[in-house]
């Protein structure tokens, strides 16, 4: 109870320091706009080839776009984590009673709800455009909950990172390093089976195709519920992961201190 | 009376440096108590262990009667916190600060909102809190560190450099308000500094640090007590051997504990102002050239060259890492 309590006082004060930012809004709410826009014009003719099962790229490409922007903002939870850090608040949060899994909660919940917050966006602009979501309301609540358990489990290794590294510059590196390639390698612009052999394997180990694989199937097609339960499942152990090395590293930064 | 905190062969190493060397010591109920050594003595180090921010290798700490290890988050409840270095959040306002912090030790509602009125008010920050504390001064961050800390009304308080990089006129007011709350609030204050003087003006006990050891235990003025008669300070023209130097004023009666760094020549001597003369006479006669004289009355500052072995500046510069 008192762990709730506080990952939500965590929470509003993450997300109070953002709603400050008037720059941060504008790009928060614009971003996924442009990369709906964007990959949707640029790869527009993709549903020209041969196999490509549906014929609407905007409707194939809203499930990977909302999954790749919780994947990218929660990467870069931990920059909150190294500047707490860096400005003595960590130290102070740790000889108080605060819970220790709401200094990870707390950010991951902020993510949670702006990744909401963008993916209605998505959902709303790709209908403009267009697409339909055949599995209704339910199906989209599934996608954005599937999203997110995705963008937690990054936010919690992004969390983490940033407490092994303590320095913003090698976080960034490391998340530049982690997005385009794996957002690539998932089935988020480009059928799966359509790709070549050797990333179609690599995918099956990539936590975002994991994503893309049961949004895009619960939301768009018809449903497979073992592809669905799954892939889910899959994320739901990668979170679990995660969080493990999160607090773990709490332990081992303590020790250095 | 209780002990508000108990340390016990404490040791900390981080690799190979040892940070602390198996320190002991006591702190009873309602005082003010002082660990009073230059930089990299151990002082920050201590206050993490009994934060129960950090852990020692061996030894162990109680703090109002419980482990820091076994009985971390008891310890926690009772505790307030002024580190070292500012914990405030720049992108909030000094209220949600404050008020964050009281949520965090189950503080809600009206008796939370009142409690931070009653404290920002204290600490000349009623106009400020509402203001986001990224365009506060140094001065008033620190004011608000130690706001934050009371918050939650704690038994003991931590104070880690409280005064470091504060301007004397800012840190004139911070002693008064210290002063004020061991004395109004019956806390217990633990309170780090390399500032001779904050500890010879706060503190009613203090030990010295040197090295991660205690090198002096008693009130500031049984460790000054213990130095007889007046220090003198000399300033040579140039670097000159200690040995010469010591020579030189061994013909000198009522002189003593000579020791010479670099330029600097330190000495006791029963009556200083009667000293200088036969000092000066004897330094040139042995052509060793004198810039300057002081004579001083006894201060902490020669206590820690008196039981370290060398001067607070000289420790203070040869150390700059600051743990």
């Amino acid at each position: 109870m008192t762990a709730v309590q506080h990952s939500s006082y965590m929470m509003i004060r993450y997300m109070r320091a953002l709603a400050r930012q008037p720059a941060w809004i504008f790009v928060t709410l614009v971003q996924p706009v442009i990369w709906l826009l964007l990959f949707g014009a640029l790869f527009e003719r993709t549903v020209d080839i041969p196999g490509f099962a549906s014929d609407s790229y905007i409707e194939f490409l809203a499930p990977g776009v909302i999954v790749m922007t919780a994947f990218f903002s929660a990467g870069w939870s931990g920059m909150g984590m190294i500047q707490d850090y860096d400005r003595g608040i960590l130290d102070r949060f740790l000889s108080s009673p605060v819970k220790r899994v709401a200094l990870v909660a707390g950010p991951l919940m902020q993510n949670a709800l702006v990744i909401l917050v963008q993916s209605v966006i998505i959902v709303a602009l790709a209908l403009i455009l267009g697409a339909s979501f055949p599995n209704g309301v339910l199906g989209v609540l599934a996608l954005i909950v599937i999203s997110s358990i995705l963008g937690a489990g990054f936010g919690a290794l992004s969390n983490g990172l940033g407490l092994v590294f303590l320095k913003e510059d090698s976080l960034i590196a490391t998340m530049v390093f982690l997005q385009l390639p794996l957002t690539f390698l998932s089935g988020a612009f480009m059928q799966e089976d359509l790709q070549p052999g050797w990333m179609q394997t690599v995918s099956d180990f990539n936590p975002v195709n994991w994503a893309i694989e049961a949004g895009r199937n619960v939301a768009m097609e018809d449903i497979d519920w073992t592809l669905v339960l799954t892939r889910t499942g899959l994320l739901i152990a990668f979170l679990i992961a995660a969080g493990v090395f999160a607090t773990r590293v709490f332990r081992t930064y303590q020790r250095s201190i | 009376m209780a002990n508000a905190i108990e340390a016990t062969g404490l040791v900390k190493r981080y690799g190979e440096v040892q940070a602390l060397d198996g320190l002991s010591f006591s702190v009873p109920e309602g005082v003010v108590f002082g660990l009073l050594g230059p930089n990299g003595a151990g002082k920050s180090t201590t206050v993490k262990i009994l934060t129960t921010l950090s852990r020692a290798n061996e030894g162990e700490a109680r703090v109002g009667g419980h482990d820091v290890v076994a009985d971390a988050e008891k310890v926690r409840h009772l505790i307030g916190v002024v580190a070292q270095k500012s914990g405030l959040d720049p992108e909030a306002t000094g209220r949600e600060n404050a008020r964050l912090q009281g949520q965090i030790y189950g503080m809600v509602g009206r008796e939370l909102e009142e409690r931070i009125d009653e404290l920002l008010a204290r600490f000349g920050l009623a106009d400020a809190g509402d203001r986001l504390v990224r365009g506060y001064s140094g001065g008033m961050q620190r004011r608000l560190d130690i706001a934050l800390a009371l918050v939650h009304r704690p038994r003991v308080l931590f104070m880690d450099e409280p005064t470091t990089g504060l301007d004397p006129e800012v840190r004139a007011s911070m002693w008064q308000e210290i002063s004020r709350l061991a004395r109004e609030e019956g806390l217990t204050v633990l309170l780090t500094t390399h500032y001779m003087e904050e500890a010879d003006e706060l503190t009613s006990r203090l030990v010295i640090l040197d090295r991660g050891r205690i090198v002096a235990e008693g009130t500031p003025e049984e460790l000054k007590g213990e130095l007889r008669g007046d220090a003198v300070h000399v300033e040579l023209g140039k670097p000159e051997a200690n040995g010469r130097v010591q020579k030189a004023l061994d013909e000198v009666p009522g002189i003593r504990e000579a020791t010479v760094d670099g330029r600097l020549l330190h000495a006791r001597a029963d009556n200083g102002a009667r000293a200088v003369p036969a000092v000066l006479q004897a330094l040139e006669s042995n052509a060793i050239e004198v810039a300057a004289v002081t004579v001083a009355r006894p201060s902490l500052e020669d206590v820690y060259l008196r039981y370290a072995g060398r001067t607070f500046s000289e420790a203070d510069t040869e150390k700059e890492d600051n743990r």
